[in-house]
C-alpha cells in the first residue's frame, strides 16, 4: 500500500487548543478529523504535512440542534450522523438525500461535515446542500468566532475562506416555514463522486416561491451558486416549465471540465436535468405532496 | 510515539511512528493478520474492523488516532471455539471464495446485524457497498447475511421460550 | 452482539461425491486465519519497493541513487545496469518476446519499473523511492493501436535487432478468405460493425507479490508468491536465474483471487530473487494497487472491424479484422501456436457457411499484457465481436434476436462438428439451453412489458448473448508454453487409515478446489470428502502441471484426479480378489466397496483394502504394497461449455444512467461436481461482466498517463450494481472427459458484456436510433449515444 511521509502528531484538546497549536505550527500544521480526504492524499503524497492535529476528541464540535431559528451543526458530526438525524431530515430532508449518496456508509461512519467543506473538493456534495438552504459558517481563531456565509466560504478549488491558524466550528442554516429541499446527484457508481449533482431548497408561501436556493456540485471550479436560477425563481408559481427554465440557467451558468466522469456538454446537460428534478422534488415536499 | 489501543478486547501497546496506518498497526500484532488491504485510496474495504462498534476502513485510519478506543478484528467473532452466526451464515450460503474480502464483509455484517437485526436484501447492498467483492458477485454475501439474522432471531426466540 | 451454539444446519448435506458440499476451505478464511503472501513474515525479511516511471515514453539520460542509499534503512538500490551483470536485465515472456526487468535505455509505458529499493521495513522503502533522482527525456507516445502502424509513429521497441515498426506479431489467418467472399457475395444482407473491447483489468483484490528467500549456503532459494501457474515460474526461474530447478521451491499459500492477473511473470519477481540472491536475506515485494492497474497484465483490448452476412434468414458468413494492442512488450499468455490464443472461435455457435478471421498485433506505449480476465485465451473477445454482430444483423433484418439464434445454431445432430475456423465443437443442444434462459427470465412478458414502457417513454433494454467456449488447454499436440506441455499431473495416496491424499497441479485462488477435488475422489473411491486431504500449491509437494486459469482445473486436473482415482480403484480391486478369493473380474463396484457379484454381501470396503495393501498379507502377483498411483493427464481435446445469457436494463432517459435489473444465466458446462461452487463462479463472473460491460476500463491521455490507476478511477461494481442473479442449467456431459465436466469459470465472463451491451442498445434503438455503442456504457457515453454520437473509448 502506498503510505504518507512522516509528520508529527498531537491531539486537540479543546478548540482553543487546536487553534493554539494551528497558529504556532503555521502552514505546515493540518488539522484531522474523519480523515478520509487527508489521508489518501497524504498515502498519495499530493499533500504532505508536517505536523497533524487530530481533533476527533473534541466532541463538543459533534451537534445537530435547533436553536431559535436556525439549525446548528457541528463542523465534527459524522456524515452517517447527518444521514440519520430525523431533525435534518424534518427541516432539510436534501441532507439525507446527499448522504445516501455520499461516499459508502462506511467511510460515512468517520468523515464529517467539516471536513468535508474544508477540504473544498468541486465535487463535494455537502457544499451545494449548504449553498442551497442558504448556510453560514463559523470560524474560529485566535481573535475570536467570525461567520461566513456559504457563498464566500468556497472561493476556489481546495480552497476556503478558513485561513491560517483558523477552523471551522459549525455550520449554522436558517429556519423558515414552508419548506422543502432536495439533492440529486449522477454518479458512474455507488459511492463515486458526482459527475454532477444539484441541490435545491424552496420555501413556499400563498402558492409562490417565497425564497429558493440553488446550488450545483462537480461543474465548476468550487460550488456553483445559481443566483440567476433564483432570481428568475424567486416570487413565481411553482412549475414544471418554471423549473426546466431554471434548468436552462443552470446549464448555461456551470463551468464543468472533461474528465474521466464525463465530457463539458453531458455535464452541462445533467446539471440542467438535475436541477429541474430538485427543484421539482423540494417543492413537492414543501407541499407535503411527496409520494 | 507510544500507542496504546484496546484490540479485541486486550491493550496493545507499541511503540510506533504517527504515520503508521491502523491497518498495519492490527496486522503487526501476533495472529492479527485478517485484516487486509487491497487498494490505495479508501474504495475496496478489505480493511474494515469494527471502532466502538462501527465499521471503519483501517487503511485510512492512523493508528495514533485509536488510542482511547475499541478496535475489533475479524479475530475475535469466534469466542471460546463457537462461531458467530455471520461466520456460520457465510459458510452455509457459500459466501466466500478466495476470502481475500471477507473479513472486512464479515466485519461490516456483524455491526448491520448489531444495529439491524432484520436487513432486507437492499439494506444489505447498501451496507456492504464500501467493499468490493471480485469473486462471488455478492448473492451469496446477502444471502448469508438473511441466514445470519433469520439465526439470532431464532435463537432468540428460543431464548425467550 | 449474540453468540450462539454451533448447531448443525438442518438441511446439512454430506455428499460422498457430487453435490452441494459447503467448502473446506471456509474454515481458516471466516476467521481470518488464511496465510495470503503479505501475511508472511520471515525472520530477516526486508522490503523491497520499485520506483516507476512517470512517462510513457522517454529516454532515461540518468539515474541518480545516491540520496536513496543515503537513507539508514536502505539496504540497496538496484537498478538495470546491477541486473545487468546478473544477466537478469531483461527476461524472456510467455510470448517468446523479452521484457525489461528494469529499464536501461529507455521507458516504454507509465508505471515501468526503472529501480528496485531494498529497505528494512515497507514505509522506508516508499519514503527511498522519493529519494531516487531519474532525468527522463520525453519521446512523443504511441497510445492508439490504429496509429501504431503509422509510418511517423514513434519506434518503441528499438531494443529488439531488426524491428523497423511497431508490429509485435504479423496478421495472423484463420477461416477461409475466398469462400467467405462467395459468403458475402451470394448473402442478402450484410451488417458492418466497428467494435472495440476496451482495455479492462482483473484486478484481483489481492495484489501480486513475492517474497525470495535465497539460502547461500544450500543454494536453496524459497519463494512465497500467489501465482496461478507455480510449476511453470519454477521452470522459468532455473531459466533466467540460471538456478537448478530442483532447488527451486514455491508456495502459494492463499491467492486473494487471480483473474488471470497472477499468471505472468512480474519484473517485481525477478526483482526480488536478484534481491535476495544477492543480499542473502528474504526480500518482499508487494505491488500497491496502483502498481497492480498501472502495470500488471491487463485484458482485451481488441480494436476489431467485422461484417456478418445472411441468407434466408439465417447468419452464413463472418470476417473480422482485429488490431491487437499488445502494449510496450508481447507478454500475452498464449498457450497456443496461434498468437490470438482462441479468437478464432469467433465463428460462434453458428452453422456458418464461412469465416475468415485476421489478427495481428501492436506494441504500444502502455502496460503488457492482454490474456487475463477470464478471457479463455481471447474467447472472451471473439463472443463479443460475434453476438454482437448478430445482433446488428437482426437489427438490420427486423427478426428478434433470440429467433435468429436459433435459425443459425448448429443443430444437436450436426456434432461433433467442425467449426469453419478448424474446432471441433464436441456436443450441445443449444436451443435447449436457449429456451431455458427465456423461460426463466419470462421473455415473451418482458417484450409487453418493454412496449408498454416504451410508450410511456421509459427505456428499458433486453439483450441477448449465447456463447460456446473452448477450455481445458489442452492437448499436446496443439498447445504449449514455452515448450512445456499443458498436461496436469495427480497423485493419490490412499493410507493404511483409509484416509487420502490426493495431490494436483492446478492452483485454486478461491474456485474451491479443496473440496472439489476432494469430491472426485469420493466420487470414485468412496471415501468421504473430509477425509480426503487436496495438496497443492507447493511444487515440492504436487506434480508438475500448467495451473489454474482458462478453466482448466476441472477440464484437466480434474480428469487427473478422476483418472489416478480409478487407477488406484483398479489396484483396489485386484487387492479385493485376492482378500475374498474371487477373480477380479468377478467383483462388481458400488461406491466405497468391491463385492462379489453373486454374492453381494461378501465384500472389501476401500478402508479395509488400504489395510490390507499395508499389512504383509500376500498381495496379487506383481504388485508392491500400498494404495497409491499417479497420473499425468494429457486431455484430448478441449472441452466445450456453452451458454445462454438474457440481461434486462433500465436506461434513465435523461441522464443516461443503466440499470442492470435482471440478469438469467443458463449454462451447460457438463457434469457439476459440486453445484454450489459453479454458481459461485458464475455469480462472480457476471459481477465483472457488468462491470466491463458498465464502468471498468483503462484509458490513457495523448501523452500516455494512465487514467485509471486506483480504484477511485477503476470503478468495480459494488453490490448495488448487481441484480440478484438467475440461474439455470442445462447438462450436456463432454463426450471425452472422465468425469463428462466441462469447466464453468470463465463462461460468466464470455457470455455477459455481450447480453448486456445488446440490451443497452435494444433498450435505444427504436427511440434513438442506436445501433451501436462500445464498453464501457457509462452514462456519459449513453447519453452521447442517445444523440447520435457514440464513440470508442480513448
Amino acid at each position: 500500500m502506498q503510505t504518507p511521509a512522516s509528520f508529527e502528531y498531537e491531539r486537540a484538546t479543546s478548540v482553543e487548543g487546536a487553534i493554539e497549536s494551528l497558529q504556532r505550527l503555521g502552514s505546515e500544521a493540518r488539522i484531522i478529523a474523519g480523515g478520509h480526504s487527508l489521508l489518501p492524499m497524504m498515502k498519495l503524497r499530493l499533500a504532505n504535512p508536517e505536523h497533524l492535529i487530530d481533533i476527533n476528541d473534541l466532541t463538543e464540535l459533534s451537534y445537530i440542534r435547533e436553536q431559535g431559528d436556525e439549525v446548528l451543526i457541528g463542523a465534527l458530526t459524522r456524515h452517517v450522523e447527518l444521514l440519520k438525524s430525523e431533525l435534518l431530515a424534518r427541516h432539510f430532508p436534501l441532507f439525507r438525500d446527499a448522504e445516501n449518496v455520499i461516499a459508502d456508509p462506511v467511510v460515512r461512519n468517520r468523515g464529517t461535515i467539516g471536513g468535508s467543506l474544508c477540504q473544498a473538493d468541486a465535487a463535494e456534495d455537502l457544499s451545494a446542500v449548504c449553498s442551497a438552504v442558504k448556510a453560514s459558517a463559523v470560524i474560529r481563531g485566535a481573535g475570536g468566532e467570525r461567520v461566513v456565509g456559504i457563498e464566500d466560504f468556497h472561493l476556489g478549488p481546495y480552497m476556503t475562506a478558513v485561513g491560517e491558524g483558523e477552523m471551522l466550528t459549525e455550520v449554522r442554516i436558517p429556519l423558515r416555514p414552508g419548506g422543502g429541499s432536495a439533492h440529486e446527484k449522477v454518479e458512474r457508481r455507488a459511492g463515486d463522486w458526482a459527475i454532477a449533482a444539484a441541490s435545491a431548497a424552496v420555501w413556499i408561501e400563498g402558492g409562490r416561491i417565497a425564497e429558493v436556493g440553488v446550488a450545483l456540485s462537480a461543474v465548476g471550479p468550487t460550488t456553483i451558486h445559481l443566483s440567476r436560477a433564483e432570481e428568475l425563481l424567486r416570487g413565481k408559481a411553482p412549475s414544471e416549465e418554471l423549473f426546466a427554465q431554471a434548468g436552462e440557467i443552470a446549464a448555461a451558468d456551470c463551468s464543468p471540465s472533461a474528465d474521466g466522469r464525463g465530457p463539458i456538454d453531458y455535464k452541462r446537460h445533467l446539471a440542467g436535468v438535475l436541477t429541474k428534478r430538485a427543484l421539482l422534488r423540494a417543492t413537492a415536499r414543501a407541499l407535503h405532496q411527496e409520494a | 510515539m507510544d500507542v496504546s489501543i484496546t484490540v479485541n478486547g486486550e491493550k496493545v501497546s507499541r511503540e510506533i511512528e504517527p504515520r503508521q496506518l491502523l491497518v498495519h498497526y492490527i496486522r503487526e500484532t501476533p495472529g492479527l493478520t485478517g485484516t487486509h488491504w487491497g487498494c490505495d485510496t479508501s474504495n475496496c474495504g478489505a480493511c474494515v474492523v469494527l471502532m466502538d462498534g462501527a465499521p471503519v476502513k483501517s487503511c485510512t485510519i492512523l493508528a495514533a488516532m485509536c488510542e482511547g478506543h475499541e478496535i475489533r478484528t475479524v479475530e475475535a467473532l469466534e469466542v471460546d471455539g463457537r462461531l458467530d452466526p455471520v461466520q456460520m451464515g457465510f459458510h452455509e450460503r457459500h459466501a466466500l471464495q478466495c476470502g481475500f474480502c471477507t473479513p472486512g464483509m464479515l466485519m461490516t455484517a456483524r455491526a448491520l446485524l448489531d444495529e439491524n437485526p432484520d436487513p432486507t436484501e437492499q439494506e444489505i447492498r447498501t451496507a456492504i457497498s464500501g467493499a468490493i467483492c471480485r469473486c462471488t458477485g455478492y448473492k451469496n454475501i446477502v444471502s448469508a447475511v438473511r441466514w445470519a439474522a433469520e439465526y439470532e432471531a431464532a435463537a432468540k426466540q428460543e431464548v425467550r421460550a | 452482539m449474540t453468540v450462539v451454539e454451533n448447531l448443525p444446519s438442518a438441511t446439512t448435506e454430506r455428499p460422498i461425491g457430487f453435490g452441494r458440499l459447503k467448502r473446506k476451505e471456509d474454515a481458516r478464511f471466516i476467521r481470518g486465519k488464511g496465510t495470503y503472501l503479505d501475511d508472511i513474515r520471515l525472520p530477516g525479511m526486508v522490503h523491497g519497493a520499485i520506483l516507476r516511471s512517470p512517462y510513457a515514453h522517454a529516454r532515461i539520460v540518468s539515474i541518480d541513487t545516491s540520496r536513496a542509499l543515503a537513507h539508514p534503512n536502505v539496504a540497496a538500490v538496484v537498478t538495470a545496469k546491477d541486473l545487468e551483470t546478473l544477466g537478469l536485465a531483461w527476461m524472456p515472456t510467455i510470448s517468446y518476446d523479452t521484457q525489461a526487468v528494469l529499464a536501461g535505455d529507455k521507458v516504454r509505458f507509465q508505471g515501468q519499473e526503472v529501480a528496485f529499493v531494498i529497505a528494512t521495513d515497507e514505509y522506508s522503502a516508499n519514503d527511498a523511492l522519493q529519494l531516487i533522482d531519474v532525468e527522463y527525456e520525453p519521446l512523443p507516445a504511441i497510445v492508439n493501436a490504429r496509429k501504431a502502424l503509422d509510418p511517423d509513429a514513434p519506434l518503441i521497441r528499438d531494443d529488439k535487432a531488426g524491428q523497423r515498426d511497431n508490429l509485435a506479431s504479423p496478421t495472423w489467418e484463420a477461416g477461409d478468405q475466398a469462400a467467405t467472399d462467395r459468403a458475402f457475395a451470394e448473402a442478402d444482407t450484410v451488417v458492418t460493425r466497428d467494435i472495440i473491447y476496451p482495455r479492462c483489468h482483473p484486478a484481483p483484490l489481492e495484489t501480486c507479490g513475492m517474497i525470495a528467500d535465497f539460502n547461500p549456503e544450500t543454494g536453496q532459494l524459497d519463494i512465497y508468491n500467489g501465482n496461478q501457474a507455480p510449476h511453470a515460474h519454477r521452470t522459468v526461474y532455473a531459466h533466467v536465474a540460471g538456478l537448478a530447478e530442483h532447488m527451486i521451491r514455491i508456495r502459494c499459500s492463499d491467492i486473494g483471487g487471480g483473474f488471470g492477473n497472477k499468471v505472468p511473470v512480474y519484473p517485481g519477481y525477478v526483482c526480488a530473487i536478484a534481491g535476495s540472491i544477492v543480499a542473502g536475506v528474504p526480500v518482499k515485494w508487494v505491488e500497491n494497487r496502483s502498481e497492480n492497474l498501472m502495470s500488471t497484465g491487463f485484458a482485451r483490448d481488441y480494436v476489431m472491424h467485422s461484417e456478418m452476412c445472411a441468407k434466408n434468414g439465417k447468419i452464413t458468413g463472418l470476417r473480422v479484422n482485429v488490431i491487437a494492442d499488445h502494449g510496450a512488450f508481447d507478454s500475452t499468455a498464449q498457450p497456443t501456436k496461434f498468437p490470438a490464443g482462441f479468437f478464432h472461435i469467433v465463428c460462434g455457435s453458428y452453422d456458418l457457411e464461412a469465416s475468415h478471421v485476421q489478427v495481428k498485433a501492436v506494441y504500444t506505449n502502455k502496460a503488457p499484457g492482454g490474456v487475463a480476465y477470464r478471457c479463455s485465451f481471447r474467447i472472451t473477445e471473439a463472443v463479443y465481436l460475434v453476438e454482437r454482430m448478430v445482433d446488428a444483423l437482426a437489427l438490420e433484418m427486423k427478426v428478434d434476436p433470440i429467433e435468429l439464434r436459433m435459425r443459425s445454431f448448429i443443430a444437436p445432430e450436426q456434432f461433433p462438428y467442425e467449426t469453419t475456423t478448424g474446432w471441433t465443437y464436441d456436443s450441445g443442444n443449444y436451443a435447449e439451453t436457449m429456451r431455458v434462459a427465456m423461460d426463466i427470465a419470462g421473455y415473451e412478458e418482458l417484450r409487453r412489458e418493454q412496449a408498454e414502457k416504451r410508450a410511456r417513454g421509459e427505456l428499458m433494454g433486453i439483450g441477448v448473448s449465447f456463447f460456446t467456449e473452448g477450455v481445458g488447454a489442452g492437448p499436446r499436440k496443439h498447445m504449449d508454453i514455452l515448450g512445456l506441455a499443458m498436461n496436469d499431473g495427480a497423485d493419490l495416496r490412499v493410507h493404511p487409515s483409509g484416509k487420502a491424499v490426493v495431490s494436483i497441479s492446478a492452483q485454486t485462488q478461491g474456485q474451491g478446489h479443496e473440496t472439489t477435488f476432494a469430491q472426485i475422489v469420493a466420487e470414485e473411491l468412496g471415501i468421504p470428502p473430509e477425509d480426503v486431504e487436496v495438496r497443492h500449491g507447493d511444487t515440492d509437494r504436487s506434480p508438475y502441471g500448467l495451473g489454474t486459469y482458462g478453466s482448466r482445473s476441472t477440464p484437466v486436473s480434474g480428469a487427473a484426479v478422476a483418472v489416478v482415482s480409478r487407477k488406484v480403484r483398479d489396484k483396489a480391486r485386484l487387492i479385493a480378489g485376492t482378500m475374498l478369493e474371487a477373480r477380479p473380474e468377478d467383483l462388481a463396484w458400488e461406491k466405497g466397496r468391491w463385492y462379489v457379484k453373486g454374492d453381494p454381501e461378501k465384500g472389501a470396503m476401500i478402508e479395509e483394502i488400504a489395510v490390507r495393501a499395508y499389512s504383509g498379507e500376500p498381495m496379487p502377483a506383481g504388485m508392491e504394497g500400498g494404495l497409491d498411483a499417479q497420473v499425468i493427464y494429457d486431455p484430448p481435446n478441449l472441452t466445450y461449455p456453452y451458454g445462454a445469457y438474457i440481461a434486462v436494463v433500465d436506461i434513465d432517459p435523461d441522464t443516461g444512467h443503466v440499470t442492470v435489473r435482471r440478469f438469467i444465466a443458463v449454462d451447460d458446462c457438463g457434469v457439476r461436481i459440486n453445484p454450489m461452487i459453479v454458481d459461485g463462479q458464475i455469480h462472480g463472473g457476471l459481477a465483472e461482466g457488468i462491470g466491463i460491460a458498465l464502468m471498468e476500463v483503462i484509458t490513457f491521455d495523448e501523452e500516455g498517463n494512465c487514467l485509471n490507476s486506483s480504484f477511485m478511477d477503476y470503478l468495480i461494481p459494488t453490490a448495488l450494481e448487481c441484480p440478484d442473479f438467475e440461474l439455470g442449467e442445462t447438462v450436456t456431459p463432454c463426450p471425452h472427459h472422465p468425469l463428462g465436466a466441462k469447466g464453468v469459470g470463465e463462461s460468466p465472463n464470455v457470455g455477459s458484456p455481450p447480453a448486456i451491451v445488446n440490451a443497452v442498445i435494444d433498450a435505444l434503438h427504436q427511440t434513438h436510433g442506436v445501433d451501436h455503442i462500445d464498453m464501457p456504457c457509462t452514462p456519459a457515453r449513453v447519453w452521447a449515444a442517445m444523440q447520435g454520437r457514440a464513440a470508442p473509448p480513448q
